[in-house]
């Protein structure tokens, strides 16, 4: 729309998207300035939008409650390995589903199309039953491994799929003459020109199993093997009534980290998930 | 030689020049089109593995499962047949937990696309400032699902903030966790908060894919921004609202962790949507052949609306391709 709109239309319009951004922006400024105050003053109202005193003592009590150090690793570290596993696998399969030319191609890509139907909740009783059979129960097997091989990487395996299509078909031929073989030219020349998919393809991974909750709290028992979404609403006291402080306290521990990452990439975030086969 | 359509093998792929070209050397048995097929099966193996272990594996198990009577606690997995389907049909808790499903999903959808869409259109004018704001709707996006959920929770909550913004206002705000309409409003509206932004982002690329000519011309004619609106942009954009929506229907289904941390299903069975319920009685419960003979239904109601809403993207989205 190229005529500038009127200004009553600007501040109507102004107006309208600050009050309809209070409930996505408040819980956030909240949840992290309530962690800062004494639990006296967590419910007192009217409250006040900046702690008046600042207390630790809720985050200390984080760590005293719960290995937490142990489970922000756990997390850590399960979403990175399911991250780069992922990224290996699909686009691996996102290539050759979309370049190579080998036959069974149509039957094994319809394999991916039935796996995009199937939600994981659906076959979480088998899993578990599975993994229990070969004693991987209370560990983080299932938590690496199904999330890289199973369902969720089968989407991205779709996603890669739909963005090496797009690419020119001179690239290989180059690449042909030049004597590249397969793998070399899937490596040197279309998995650097797949970065903007691949971007996407990991911050999705990455957020899928930093909020894993259903697959955790079946497959694990132990706490210092717990995952952070699952230690979060362990923090109850003695009747069970959750400790607010010292949740919200662990809460803005897990939040902020990816937050504050998303804020300096915000760019790259949105338009690298608007723009890559997510588009259909 | 398998006969290929382009839209699977890709348009790129020309064929291999026969005879020993530098292009492709063709090295006695050895030729590029084998090499294509031992390099492109290769590369697809593990997904395939994966996909045939941990998805196609389970749900052939789990309609297995479905048939047996199968107590953990009790040990027992005895074969039963149709027993856990009649069951399910006289399930007095059964039409509860589909209504909540009903409600919850439907809600959440209509709530979703609607919100997402009013909030594309008011980013995508021209104004200072609207990168921010985008960045801001987006952010609870990447914000830990159950720390969002742990902080909704706690604003909820009688003495909560909610209630503390409507006091201010003069309004008296009710116990909103612990009220059956009330509380199933809280999840949908904590859900559709947290996710709108993803919705919101598809559907700003695809208002600025729609060509300001149009609305030009519109414009000459005499059309108000309402007829733009509804006879420009939305059959513009409808390839974008068939594909949000199908994703959203299907994540509304998946809701888990949001319900178990605020509700509990409850009060009652007023937010016990069906994968709650599932995971209710197949691990607090420990019936795993029900649980299974549950799993398999709300895979048919994924399938099912799945299939109906590609169905109906020739009836309603306009120029497929």
């Amino acid at each position: 729309m190229n005529n500038r709109l009127p200004l009553r239309a600007r501040v109507a319009i102004y107006g309208l998207i600050c009050l309809l951004a209070i409930p996505f922006v408040f819980p956030t400024w909240w949840m992290v300035t309530s962690s800062f105050k004494p639990v006296s003053d967590i419910f007192a109202f009217p409250p006040s939008l900046i702690p008046t005193e600042l207390s630790f003592s809720a985050y200390r009590r984080v760590f005293e409650l719960q290995p937490f150090a142990q489970q922000y690793l756990n997390s850590a570290y399960i979403a990175a390995v399911v991250t780069v596993g992922t990224l290996a696998v699909s686009s691996l399969a996102g290539y050759a589903f979309a370049r190579i030319r080998f036959r069974g191609q149509h039957a094994l890509f319809l394999v991916v199309l039935v796996g995009l139907l199937i939600p994981s909740e659906v076959t979480i009783v088998p899993l578990f039953q599975m993994f229990n059979s070969v004693g991987m129960i209370d560990t983080h097997w299932p938590l690496i491994l199904v999330p890289t091989l199973g369902a969720p990487s089968v989407l991205a395996t779709f996603i890669m799929r739909q963005f090496f299509i797009t690419l020119p078909g001179e690239l290989e031929e180059a690449a042909r003459v030049d004597g590249l073989g397969r793998l070399a030219t899937f490596w040197r020349i279309a998995l650097p020109l797949a970065r903007p998919a691949l971007g996407a393809v990991a911050i999705f991974t990455f957020l899928h199993s930093w909020n894993l909750y259903l697959e955790p709290i079946v497959f694990l028992s132990t706490p210092e093997k717990f995952t952070l979404p699952q230690a979060l609403t362990q923090f109850v006291d003695a009747y069970g009534g959750p400790m607010w402080d010292v949740q919200l306290s662990a809460a803005s521990m897990t939040a902020l980290p990816v937050l504050v990452v998303f804020v300096i990439a915000q760019r790259q975030f949105i338009e690298g998930l608007a723009h890559t086969g997510l588009k259909g | 030689m398998p006969v290929l359509t382009d839209n699977v093998a890709g348009r790129a792929e020309p064929r291999p020049a026969p005879g020993g070209t530098a292009a492709s050397p063709r090295r006695g048995w050895w030729t590029s089109r084998r090499r294509d097929q031992l390099a492109g099966l290769l590369f697809v193996t593990p997904q395939l593995v994966g996909a045939a272990l941990f998805v196609l594996l389970p749900l052939g198990l789990v309609v297995w499962y479905s048939l047996h009577e199968w107590n953990v606690l009790a040990d027992t997995f005895d074969f039963v047949g149709t027993d856990n389907y009649r069951e399910l049909v006289d399930d007095p808790k059964l039409p509860g937990v589909l209504r909540s499903t009903l409600f919850f999903s439907v809600g959440l959808v209509v709530f979703n696309l609607a919100l997402a869409l009013l909030l594309a259109v008011l980013l995508n004018q021209r104004l200072r400032g609207t990168v921010v704001f985008r960045t801001l709707f987006f952010s609870p996006v990447v914000v830990s699902l159950v720390a969002w959920t742990i902080v909704w929770g706690f604003l909820l909550q009688d003495n909560g903030g909610v209630n503390g913004v409507a006091g201010a206002v003069g309004l008296d705000g009710p116990n909103w966790l612990r009220g059956e309409w009330t509380a199933l409003l809280s999840v949908i509206v904590v859900q559709v908060v947290k996710n709108v932004g993803l919705n919101m982002v598809l559907f700003l690329a695809a208002l600025q894919g729609v060509p300001a000519e149009l609305y030009e011309a519109a414009r000459v004619e005499g059309a108000s921004r309402w007829t733009q609106f509804r006879r420009i942009t939305v059959p513009l954009i409808s390839p974008t609202i068939l594909l949000t929506s199908i994703i959203t229907v299907v994540g509304a289904l998946q809701v888990f962790a949001q319900i178990a941390v605020l509700t509990q299903g409850g009060p009652g069975t007023s937010t016990t949507v069906l994968v709650y319920y599932l995971y209710q009685q197949a691990f607090q419960f420990h019936q795993f052949g029900y649980g299974s003979t549950l799993s398999v239904l709300l895979f048919l109601i994924v399938l099912t609306l799945t299939v109906v809403q590609w169905r109906m993207r020739r009836k309603w989205v306009f120029h497929e391709q």
